[in-house]
């Protein structure tokens, strides 16, 4: 189950941000997943409860943003949207396509924080 | 009350692998060491291959080394050594795949100018090893010919990351009536353009041409370097 490592370095990675910007508590995240990441999203929600424990990302809501497969076709000249990711092909023309534009993201988008203030209530 | 504020990071989420990789593959590149990452399920035959080919390259007089991870157990370096060559046993105790820092490590005392090729055996796993960049010039998806030809389709996010298959144990492929069609194209299905190889470690068959691509990506590989070197 490689998304406990995903979900780890993820922690990491939030947390020096929030860090960074002297939050006191980061209270949601939201990711990019690529169709071609090979994340499991219950295993990765799972996964991320458990490091977030007793870390300042404890309780945060988790968006996931998923990320469809996008090729540039050669025949048609543009970007095109695959709707799976076991045909490398053209939905308009059917002209195999290997040039991939989107779809391998794994990023951490955005988190939203609350400041080391907020916290006396 | 006090509003939360939304800071838009926009990183990816193994920023620390991807940069060590880099740093890796550079270091790599500087030394003339093509490295290949080998990727499949467990049983397709990895160690097999490896160390037919490892053999080959010995015997041709070529400096070759190979860093093998598994969960427990050594088993796989001590096979992998009979063929003369150097070789590390990555132990990674339950880690289903591997990192960079891991091979990083285990390089450790080894030096890079003067070897020409680097093996990385992944752990036997087609799914967790495909989003580690490990700093390899090229990646290798294994298959063999008792595994099922929809494998790609089952498992398209490593063969489309991956340079090369090879098929292998093509030795047993009549008695598992190995649909050869089906298999090549559900390769070229997932990843349009991909080279590929047929094999047997057993009978020999196709590791000349195996080892002749490798040759010619080092090459590749030195012209790229001489390039931005000059």
């Amino acid at each position: 189950m490689h998304e406990l490592s995903i979900a780890n370095s993820l922690v990491e990675n939030a947390a020096e941000h929030a860090a960074q910007a002297g939050a006191a508590r980061v209270t949601a995240i939201t990711l990019r997943i690529g169709a071609l990441s090979c994340v499991h999203e219950s295993a990765l929600r799972f996964s991320f409860e458990l490091v977030t424990k007793d870390t300042l990302l404890e309780g945060a809501d988790l968006k996931i943003v998923e990320v469809p497969v996008a090729i540039f076709c050669e025949e048609c000249q543009r970007e095109v949207t695959l709707p799976g990711i076991q045909r490398f092909r053209c939905p308009v023309c059917d002209t195999p396509g290997a040039d991939i534009r989107q779809g391998r993201e794994l990023d951490l988008e955005s988190i939203e924080v609350v400041e080391q203030h907020a916290e006396v209530s | 009350m006090i509003e939360p504020r939304i800071l838009e990071v926009r990183t990816k989420i193994l920023k620390k692998n991807d940069e060590l990789a880099r740093q890796m593959r550079s270091e790599f590149m500087e030394a003339g060491v093509l490295v290949v990452n080998l990727v499949s399920s467990p049983g397709t035959g990895k160690t097999s291959l490896l160390r037919e080919t490892l053999s080959r390259f010995v015997d041709s007089g070529s400096a070759v080394a190979a860093i093998v991870g598994d969960l427990e157990t050594d088993n796989d370096a001590r096979r992998l050594a009979e063929s003369g060559a150097p070789v590390r046993q990555i132990m990674t105790h339950g880690c289903c795949h591997l990192e960079a820092d891991m091979v990083q490590e285990h390089l450790d005392g080894w030096q890079l100018f003067g070897l020409e090729y680097l093996f990385i055996e992944n752990v036997g796993n087609l799914v967790c090893p495909t989003s580690w960049d490990l700093g390899e010039s090229v990646r290798v998806a294994l298959l063999s010919v008792t595994e099922g030809e929809d494998k790609p389709l089952k498992y398209p996010g490593l063969f489309n990351t991956s340079d090369v298959a090879v098929i292998t144990k093509m030795d047993l492929a009549e008695a598992c009536e190995f649909d050869r069609q089906s298999a090549l194209d559900n390769i070229q299905a997932v990843r349009p353009g991909m080279q590929v190889i047929e094999t047997s470690a057993k009978s020999g068959s196709g590791i000349e041409e195996w080892i002749g691509i490798l040759r010619q990506k080092r090459n590749q590989l030195m012209t790229t370097v001489d390039s931005a070197g000059s």
